[in-house]
């Protein structure tokens, strides 16, 4: 009886909220479908019917190609390059050292800033400039007599993104780090301190125990930089604006409905979006509701 | 301990809510008190004055633009005491923000009288598509524009033969900028067609300075469009965007090649400059060339530059006696709610006393042909004498001559090449965008 009541109360409580992402997240994702799959082009709303030729067309669209590699290109190298890091940092922050806590909010510092600010930041950083107009970091590179590293940086054909995704390294890195801190610190000392017992040395105890153990961290990691990397835009149009070379989905996204007035094309890159972030999505947020259920 | 939790996070819930609810309070209270206010007042002094008053909506909200609005705003309300003036301007993203405002105002029913926009297909393309904006023939017969007003300029802005907007200013696109010392230093006259642009170009290569001064995307678009009309020449290049020149045609190949060698003289470092960033290498004397619309003189000005010594203008090559423009516009809403007062707005809006208000502050000339020299600086004085006496044709990057669609189609296939250098494929892809969205079938 007295359950009965608490649990009404408990749906009463959370009703007013279920209500507004049913309606602002789950009828504008149906909302976006329909208009995904009609002729709309213009102001005026058309809907209609095309079927699924907005995306057949996208498929054949030699931008949306372009999109495709971009966003593999900065997934990977951004995916790897803040784990690798994050976790190196982790690694070295979790030896004791003095002033711990200082570095930890140094690395954590980035994090704290927009895309945009990051963006205009790296783009004085990034200048491809060459002769005498050569600044930030190739200026930096030459007068330490580092001429190979001097390179175009964005705007080097086909991997200009990658340098892209090195300002989003140096942004998420730090986060990367927190959670691999965590991770390592939730690890019992038992563990390693039998390890050594056993006469295993520094680096099979973080291949072979450490690194195990952290796989649940990893994971998180993949997944939260994943759909981030996905999703990215600002950071993108803070560097370089809006150039086909940089092209991303979410890009196009914005310049083929609100500049070029395409809506169902539109509609469509943002259901692929979707589509994509939520393959990555769904498997990870079923998998800790099922970990949690077994605790 | 996890109930004590469950029950933090309902509290804080709840709070969030209330705090929501009472944001909404706090926002509508104002509005109770004010609104009896409001519908009073004019009431009390006169009983038709709710048509007294012109809704103008607006991106211009910083810099000359504002204080040019401003301007003319004041020469409104001498001639018009009794209406009141509504300035509904939106800031940001020249414009993007401004015109999604608009979309969701025209959506939902609820237009303002009249809105700005840039002249020709933008606006037409948009909005007479959308049935959303009033022809303004009689308007224009009534208050005589159409001989103060370029003849070549009337059908770039007219669509079936009904004109729908009302240019303030203008700005010319089709100017190549120069640096006049770095020219004379290495004995090189300004190049009035492409050949001798090209040679121009060879020739300060060889010497080692940077022949062409060029930015990030959009001024390559704005650079293939002088290209166009300095290859094509003032009629194929109009046929291009009416349907009478075929962009699958030799001559266009022709003009697209063109484009391509012109993009070999340029700085490699273009995709991550501004406009500003690639007008200021020829200030400093970095580069020799850039081709820019005139709003650059207003910066050169603005570096504390002077015209003929630090900057030189010539037509682009190939476009001497063509004036290739753009123009910020007023339209008239349909179903606009104070039609009265949106008339009195755009009579002024197309007056010689608006426009002499207006061009000197923002830095661009009047629309009309008898607007006052002696307002105006060097550069515009010069460009005022082109603009009644040249053939007028109209700017794509800036809206004149295609549809949003279009345009961004064009910008697509225009990114690729960029990418890719086929001048081929560049061809195919203007082709199927014209197609599509042009007036090609």
């Amino acid at each position: 009886m007295f359950r009965d009541k608490d649990r009404f109360l408990n749906i009463l409580l959370i009703s007013p909220s279920i209500l507004a992402i049913l309606i602002f997240v789950y009828a504008f994702i149906g909302w976006s479908v329909r208009v995904s799959l009609s002729k709309w082009k213009g102001l005026t709303a058309d809907y209609t019917w095309n079927g699924i030729k907005n995306y057949l067309d996208l498929f054949a669209d030699p931008r949306f190609h372009v999109d495709i590699r971009n966003t593999l290109i900065f997934t990977g190298v951004f995916v790897f390059g803040s784990i690798l890091l994050g976790f190196t940092l982790a690694v070295m922050l979790d030896q004791g050292l003095k002033g711990e806590g200082f570095f930890r909010s140094l690395f954590l510092f980035p994090m704290a800033i927009s895309y945009i600010v990051t963006g205009v930041v790296w783009r004085w950083l990034m200048n491809p400039a060459a002769g005498s107009r050569t600044s930030g970091l190739n200026l930096l590179f030459t007068n330490m007599g580092l001429d190979s590293l001097v390179n175009k940086w964005h705007t080097t054909p086909t991997w200009g993104i990658a340098a892209i995704a090195l300002a989003a390294i140096w942004q998420m890195s730090g986060y990367t780090m927190a959670l691999y801190l965590a991770g390592l610190r939730a690890i019992p000392e038992d563990l390693k301190e039998a390890a050594r017992i056993d006469g295993a040395s520094e680096v099979q105890i973080y291949r072979h125990i450490m690194l195990p153990l952290l796989s649940p961290v990893t994971l998180s990691a993949l997944i939260i930089l994943g759909h981030m990397s996905l999703k990215v835009f600002d950071l993108i149009v803070a560097v370089a604006g809006k150039q086909l070379p940089l092209d991303v989905p979410a890009i196009y996204m914005w310049q083929i409905t609100f500049d070029g007035l395409f809506y169902g094309r539109g509609a469509a890159v943002g259901i692929l979006l979707l589509i994509s972030i939520a393959v990555l999505i769904i498997p990870y947020i079923r998998y800790t509701l099922k970990t949690e259920a077994e605790q | 301990m996890k109930k004590n939790l469950l029950a933090l996070l309902s509290i804080l819930m709840i709070a969030s809510f209330a705090i929501v609810a009472c944001g909404g309070a706090a926002t509508e209270a104002p509005a109770m008190t004010e609104a009896p206010a409001a519908t009073e007042a004019p009431a009390a002094t006169e009983a038709p004055a709710a048509a007294d008053k012109v809704e103008v909506f607006s991106w211009w909200t910083g810099g000359g633009e504002a204080a040019g609005l401003a301007a003319m705003q004041t020469v409104f309300s001498a001639a018009y005491p009794n209406i009141e003036f509504i300035n509904a301007a939106v800031a940001g993203g020249a414009g993007t923000n401004a015109r999604a405002v608009l979309a969701t105002r025209l959506q939902a029913g609820d237009p303002p009288d009249s809105w700005q926009g840039h002249a020709g297909q933008e606006l037409i393309g948009t909005y007479v598509a959308g049935g959303q904006i009033e022809p303004l023939n009689d308007l224009y017969a009534a208050e005589g524009w159409l001989d103060v007003m370029p003849k070549t300029l009337i059908p770039l802005i007219s669509n079936d033969g009904n004109i729908y907007s009302v240019p303030v200013n203008i700005h010319r696109a089709n100017v190549l900028w120069y640096n006049p010392s770095v020219l004379s230093a290495n004995g090189v006259e300004v190049p009035t067609t492409m050949d001798e642009w090209f040679a121009a170009m060879d020739t300060l290569k060889a010497a080692g300075v940077q022949p062409l001064a060029l930015g990030e995307q959009w001024t390559k678009m704005h650079l293939m469009e002088t290209v166009l009309l300095g290859t094509l020449g003032a009629d194929a290049y109009n046929g291009l965007w009416d349907g009478t020149t075929d962009w699958a045609s030799p001559e266009v190949k022709a003009a697209l090649d063109n484009y391509a060698k012109v993009l070999t003289y340029a700085n490699s470092d273009s995709s991550s400059l501004s406009w500003q960033d690639a007008a200021q290498l020829v200030i400093n004397g970095d580069a020799a060339f850039n081709v820019m619309g005139d709003w650059a003189e207003g910066y050169f000005r603005e570096l504390g530059k002077t015209p003929k010594t630090d900057y030189g203008w010539a037509p682009t090559p190939g476009s001497s006696g063509v004036f290739q423009f753009l123009s910020d516009s007023f339209v008239l809403a349909v179903g606009a709610p104070h039609p009265d007062g949106a008339m009195a707005w755009l009579k002024i809006a197309g007056s010689k006393e608006g426009q002499e208000a207006f061009n000197p502050v923002k830095g661009s000339i009047c629309a009309r042909t008898d607007c006052d020299k002696s307002l105006f600086g060097e550069y515009l004085q010069s460009a005022m004498d082109d603009w009644s006496s040249n053939v007028v044709v109209g700017s794509l990057t800036h809206g004149v001559v295609a549809n949003d669609s279009w345009k961004t189609e064009i910008d697509t296939a225009l990114g690729l090449f960029i990418a890719d250098g086929n001048v081929d494929g560049f061809q195919a892809a203007l082709v199927a965008a014209c197609a599509s969205s042009g007036p090609c079938k």
